[in-house]
């Protein structure tokens, strides 16, 4: 079968099985719209975050970033994974036991306090839809890709799909369309490692192959080869890294501590049945994700080894046909520099900018760009990071089947993630600013209404956002995770374990640690993005990873204020001491 | 209103109290004094020792990914898993490893803890 007949059949399939699982698990209460009536099995809840957790950009770009950061990169890999301890140890089993149904809750309650509330849901929104934009944008992006639609149609078909299952089902729609959506991605990232590991080292396991020797006759292990190539083309070794260490440190840290942070998997949390099952549930979740990230490394570097094999030294006229698909779809390019006919791929920008083809062909056939080329660097070559993950099956020659389930995988890493943040934006709408603090006096039925409502509208902004993305997009998902990190983490953290943490003090430290952090990104970022070198950083430390300072202010504000101000009211250390104990959690609802 | 809702269920493991509580309506109802008491001794040595499990944990948390992975990254790459260098591998797979069997052991130890003291879900 064509593969382009064999990728509607996968995609078309994989969509009937969402609507259909929608369908069958309809909400029909503001427990099951909210936390899937807090019901759901540890395990199933833990694929669910996982394919929560993991979007667009886990699928599509983190192996990408690693074939081009090398070292580099594990910032991502250690702070997108080390934050589920955090999650387990220190949130997820109390906020369980607490037992209401948003983050803003939890504070809100805790700090017995609107404005706090408030506060929370401000900084839930703007993580949550910095974050969607980027989903929806997968979306359109994969369609455009596979399926011959453009991006709008693409935008709009997928904001179908999540309206459907997100709008009717809730969270409990969403929970288990997001199983189905895992075992979609996981399947589609692995089978072609599986492939390429065997065909590079012998070893089907990818994070084996990683570590074994390369089968091209010089019996050398595979990062030893790849360093050495990398060198002899002038580049920066793989293993070694080129940002400083405290910069990883602080990335790192941000990262992890944002995860905890982000309130679309914290309220996964809320789903299942006790305390105890919170901790085993992040713990499966690390399990799914694992499976996905220890993956990533390895497609990166043989997708990297693979790329400069069959590129660099080749004629243009010999190279394989996925080099002239890719640069069909304006994500490749190649510029003859030296006028050689042959293909150079070496360190630095090939041109300026992304290619801007003119619609003529070259001498060997290429496709022309416009660009002024860069004149410091020999390299001829333009690759666009993202495609490294989608080209690798085409790179490896692998059957079509496996392109289909490409394009599947990468809609359902995207939809599971949009449908997560579509539901924290509308519970936070309806139940904490509705419910909990304008309109407390709405009906059980007037909520679920008002939730379903927000949803819709929820859906709209993301879609026109994944439309016309503005240009900030892509510069301030910085932004999500730097805020989560200084802003709720602290807050519920302290929540927990300081029980002299009084409303002054939380506020003080939230709103501090708030503002500093989004100032600092913000200015380098957005203002003046000319200035966003090492030397101009706060201690060395860049946009990605000043979310950790963030947090010391929050904590240091937070502490310092609270030492001055009333003492937390008795009935708020009585319900921090209920939440330290799992017992009880059960009945928790008083809905 | 969440607020009745999240004071309602301290009453379920008061010790001792003695009263019925049976409508947490009544915030101003129940003297400050008597309820500080309420935290039983069970309760506070449950809370010390998953303390220090947590206190032990993260430290590993800590040393396995910044530590092994970055701050001390230099110094283990000069040892070798297989094909990894030793550093690198902690920074890309095995921390993640570690991660995960370090949720399991709390998951498992929690469980201990919480029957020794009564005090499970």
């Amino acid at each position: 079968m064509e593969t382009q007949t064999l990728i509607y059949l996968f995609v078309g399939a994989s969509f009937a099985l969402y609507i259909g699982i929608a369908i069958w698990s309809r909400a029909g209460s503001t427990k099951e719209f909210y936390v899937a009536g807090g019901g759901v099995n540890p395990v199933v809840n833990g694929m669910a975050t996982a394919a929560d957790w993991m979007s667009a950009a886990s699928f599509l770009s983190m192996a990408g970033l690693i074939a081009f950061m090398g070292y580099d990169a594990s910032v991502y890999l250690m702070g997108w994974t080390g934050g589920y301890v955090m999650l387990a140890l220190l949130l997820a089993p109390y906020l369980r036991k607490f037992g209401q149904f948003t983050v803003p809750d939890f504070i809100g309650t805790r700090y017995y306090s609107k404005a706090a509330r408030v506060v929370a849901v401000i900084c839930l929104i703007f993580i949550s839809f910095t974050y969607i934009a980027g989903q929806m944008r997968g979306v359109g992006i994969v369609f455009s890709q596979f399926l011959d639609v453009s991006i709008f149609w693409g935008v709009i078909i997928g904001m179908g799909i999540v309206f459907i299952y997100a709008v009717l089902g809730g969270m409990k729609g969403i929970t288990y369309t997001q199983v189905a959506q895992y075992c979609v991605l996981i399947t589609a990232y692995m089978v072609p490692a599986f492939f390429i590991s065997f065909m590079l080292t012998g070893t089907p396991l990818p994070q084996i192959g990683l570590g074994s020797v390369v089968q091209d006759g010089s019996g050398m292990y595979m990062l030893e080869r790849l360093d050495n190539v990398l060198v002899e083309l002038g580049f920066n070794q793989y293993t070694a890294g080129s940002k400083s260490m405290i910069d990883m440190f602080c990335i790192t840290m941000a990262l992890m501590v944002g995860t905890a942070g982000l309130p679309h998997v914290i309220v996964r949390f809320f789903t299942v049945p006790k305390a105890s099952d919170a901790r085993k549930s992040a713990g499966w979740a690390l399990i799914f994700i694992a499976l996905l990230y220890t993956t990533a490394p390895a497609i990166g570097a043989f997708g990297m080894y693979n790329l400069i094999n069959k590129v660099d030294g080749v004629a243009y006229s010999e190279v394989e046909p996925f080099f002239t698909n890719w640069e069909d779809a304006d994500l490749y390019a190649w510029q003859d520099k030296n006028g050689d006919g042959v293909m150079q791929y070496r360190p630095g920008a090939a041109f300026e900018g992304k290619p801007e083809f003119t619609g003529e062909t070259g001498p060997s056939g290429e496709r022309i760009v416009a660009n002024a080329p860069n004149m410091e660097s020999e390299n001829e070559v333009y690759v666009d990071r993202d495609t490294l993950v989608l080209a690798n099956p085409e790179i490896a020659d692998l059957p079509g089947w496996v392109v289909a389930l490409m394009a599947a995988g990468g809609l359902a890493a995207a939809l599971s993630t949009a449908a997560g943040l579509l539901l924290v934006i509308s519970s936070s709408v309806s139940h904490d600013l509705l419910k909990s603090t304008f309109a407390p006096n709405i009906s059980a039925k007037g909520e679920l209404l008002a939730a379903r409502l927000a949803a819709t509208a929820a859906i709209c902004v993301a879609g026109y956002l994944g439309i016309y993305p503005p240009g900030w997009v892509a510069q301030v998902v910085a932004f999500a995770f730097g805020l989560a990190a200084s802003s709720l983490f602290p807050a519920i953290f302290m929540g927990i374990f300081f029980k002299s943490m009084n409303k002054e003090g939380a506020i003080a430290g939230m709103v501090s640690g708030l503002v500093f952090t989004f100032s600092y990104i913000l200015y380098f970022k957005l203002v003046n993005p000319a200035a966003n070198v090492a030397d101009n950083w706060l201690f060395g430390i860049s946009p990605e990873g000043i979310g950790v300072i963030g947090m010391l202010i929050n904590f240091g504000v937070a502490i310092a204020v609270a030492s001055m101000t009333a003492k937390t009211p008795q009935e708020i250390r009585k319900l921090v001491d209920s939440i330290r104990v799992p017992r009880g959690a059960g009945e928790a609802h008083a809905h | 209103m969440d607020d009745p809702g999240t004071t309602a269920d301290p009453g379920d493991f008061d010790e001792g109290s003695g009263e019925a509580q049976d409508f947490p309506a009544e915030p101003h109802s129940e003297q400050s004094t008597v309820e500080t008491s309420e935290t039983s001794a069970s309760e506070n040595a449950y809370w010390r020792e998953n303390i220090r499990l947590l206190v032990s944990l993260m430290v590993i948390w800590f040393a396995c990914s910044f530590g092994a992975g970055i701050l001390f990254r230099d110094f283990l790459d000069q040892f070798n898993l297989g094909g990894y260098p030793l550093g690198f591998w902690f920074a890309q797979q095995g921390s993640i490893y570690i991660f995960i069997a370090l949720i399991f052991f709390y998951v498992v130890r929690m469980k201990q803890i919480e029957r020794k003291y009564d005090l499970d879900d």
